[in-house]
């Protein structure tokens, strides 16, 4: 029997010729990952495993990006600690305000993650990786610290379900859309300790930024990794961020897969979620007259210079609704540089947006957009839970950048096709 | 310890990592600090009535959403003594497993357990016993791997073992 993509790949890092469902492993890492809220702990715990430093400051990255720039003195001090952390050990991906951005924007655009690779982080979304074709998947802080010592972690190997997209996309629709559909079908524990294998003639023609949307929120479906074949998509982009050299792995067409569910993406109309989960997805046309107080443009999950352009295209020549706060947030510093480059801030900031630097923050109700009580946002984040954005009686409403622009300049949830 | 036990705390499916411990308050890993929140987002009175060696019961997918370690952290600095739900999320789980929060997955027990209700549960053979009702049940057994690093009493100490190994 032939092995998917995600085996092949956990097989080769641990050292076996083949891997199967359910099995331990200790798998050797090409790269870990924390951030600003997840690292601290995991410095912390590496300290109680006492290993003398690293077991390759190569493959270890920090960033700040989540309290950032740091919001209050705790974080400031979280901050610190990771930084003087990354000095003594000589981490040599460590990066600060300014220098980064976004952890899952930011290590793609850098070329540190590539096909065939194994990557953990301490972040839930790590699983964005996967749309390199490479297995990656968040895990807690003091897993962090274990692979910090040990250079591997353990893993068990995931079955797989099997995706597959075919037909043409409608207008305005886009990465967003797809995932937060299939999350709809799904629910939020539909893939839970699975891996999702993205396939299909509509994923094979789907750009890179996208295919990262879709691979970045395989996690809402409780998955252990969203993952697409590497192609000549892939190729394009890596040549485009790096000169490494990797694996490209693929799935057999003998492997086995727990289930497959078929989407035909040419009946999918743009979506949004409703609160208080990421599975309350519908078509944006049947989801009613829901005003809005704010409109948020960024994330790892679309803070992407495409994400930035489809929202500049709906808020080119338009002002934001009276009553409606728009903030857009690119990703890393190159996308925010680009935006500026090509005109894309003057359009934002001309239409009555805020246009900020780099931060997590009011994805996660952390700073930068948080909600008041009984407040409304849209936004092109991953999360609607309760309290996600601030407080607990605040609602917020997942969408992607064509959606959350459209909705900030008429007030309430809509498509772009409603502007006049 | 492997007798341990209290009140149930009953809640439903889906409890995500941020109404475990809301992100306002990750500035700071102070384990103390972190419980003093716990739950607060679904559950306001949960920090004022949570006693020492309380249970927590949760449905299906308990913990999903962000890897935030802080929040078995809260739980167990809160004195929760261990968490039974229909399923885990997966980052959860092993977080709750490397931290030393023991965790057990009993869908029946889950369903029925009320809250207030006296459970009393058995890690060593996952023996889940509700004195309130009158009834026990059988916890999932955990696979044999991970059944090394709860015996090491987390990741921690396993790691260091296979450290002082290697």
């Amino acid at each position: 029997m032939g092995m998917t993509i995600t085996e092949k790949i956990l097989a080769a890092h641990s050292g076996h010729d083949e891997v199967r469902v359910g099995q331990f492993i200790m798998a050797k890492l090409d790269l870990m990952l924390g951030n600003d809220i997840t690292a601290p702990i995991a410095i912390e715990e590496f300290g109680k495993i006492g290993a003398p430093k690293l077991a390759d400051k190569t493959r270890v990255v920090l960033v700040a990006d989540h309290s950032t720039p740091n919001k209050d003195i705790k974080s400031a001090e979280q901050c610190r600690l990771m930084r003087e952390f990354s000095r003594k050990q000589g981490v040599e991906h460590f990066f600060d305000v300014g220098r980064g951005g976004v952890e899952h924007a930011l290590l793609p655009e850098e070329g540190l993650v590539a096909p065939g690779e194994c990557v953990i982080g301490a972040d839930s979304h790590t699983c964005t990786y996967g749309a390199l074709g490479a297995f990656a998947t968040g895990v807690g802080s003091t897993d962090l610290a274990a692979a910090m010592a040990t250079g591997d972690c353990w893993l068990r190997v995931p079955e797989s379900i099997r995706v597959v997209y075919r037909g043409a996309l409608k207008p305005w629709v886009g990465g967003k859309d797809l995932i937060l559909h299939t999350i709809g079908i799904m629910g939020v524990a539909g893939a839970t300790y699975q891996a999702l294998e993205f396939c299909g003639e509509t994923i094979e023609s789907l750009p890179m930024a996208d295919r990262l949307t879709m691979c970045n929120m395989a996690i809402e479906a409780g998955g252990k990794n969203g993952i697409i074949a590497p192609d000549a998509i892939t190729d394009a982009y890596m040549k485009s961020v790096t000169n490494r050299r990797y694996t490209k792995l693929v799935s057999d067409a003998s492997a086995a897969y727990v289930r497959s569910i078929e989407i035909d993406c040419s009946k999918i109309d743009l979506q949004v979620a409703l609160p208080h989960l990421p599975e309350n997805a519908k078509a944006v046309k049947e989801a009613g007259e829901i005003r809005i107080d704010q409109s948020v443009i960024g994330s790892c999950t679309n803070g992407r210079i495409e994400d930035l352009r489809m929202a500049a295209k709906v808020l080119k020549g338009r002002q934001v609704h009276p009553e409606v706060r728009l903030i857009v947030i690119p990703a890393t510093q190159r996308v925010h540089l680009q935006a500026i480059k090509e005109g894309l801030g003057e359009i934002f900031i001309t239409a009555g947006g805020a246009f900020s630097t780099p931060t997590c923050g009011p994805c996660l109700g952390g700073h930068m957009g948080v909600l008041a009580k009984g407040e409304r946002a849209v936004a092109t984040t991953n999360r609607n839970f309760v309290g996600r954005m601030g407080h607990p009686e605040s609602e917020v409403y997942l969408a992607g950048p064509a959606v959350a622009a459209a909705s900030a300049v008429l007030g309430r949830i809509a498509t772009p096709e409603e502007l006049s | 310890m492997s007798a341990l036990g209290g009140r149930v705390h009953r809640y439903g499916d889906n409890v995500n990592t941020d109404v475990i411990i809301p992100a306002r308050y990750l500035n700071t890993s102070d384990v103390k600090e972190l419980a003093a929140h716990c739950m607060e987002d679904i559950d306001a009175d949960f920090v004022r009535s949570v006693r020492p060696g309380d249970v927590i019961v949760g449905g299906e997918n308990f913990g999903c959403g962000s890897s935030r370690e802080h929040a078995p952290l809260a739980i167990k600095g809160a004195g929760v003594s261990c968490v039974i739900a229909a399923s885990f999320a997966r980052i959860f789980f092993r977080n709750a497993i490397n931290v030393g929060l023991p965790v057990l997955v009993c869908p029946q027990a889950a369903a029925e357990a009320k809250s207030g209700d006296e459970l009393s549960v058995d890690l060593t053979v996952g023996l889940i016993e509700n004195t309130t009702q009158g009834k026990s049940y059988r916890a999932e057994p955990f696979p044999e791997f991970l059944q090394q690093i709860i015996a090491a009493g987390g990741l921690v100490e396993y790691t260091k073992r296979r450290l002082a190994a290697a």
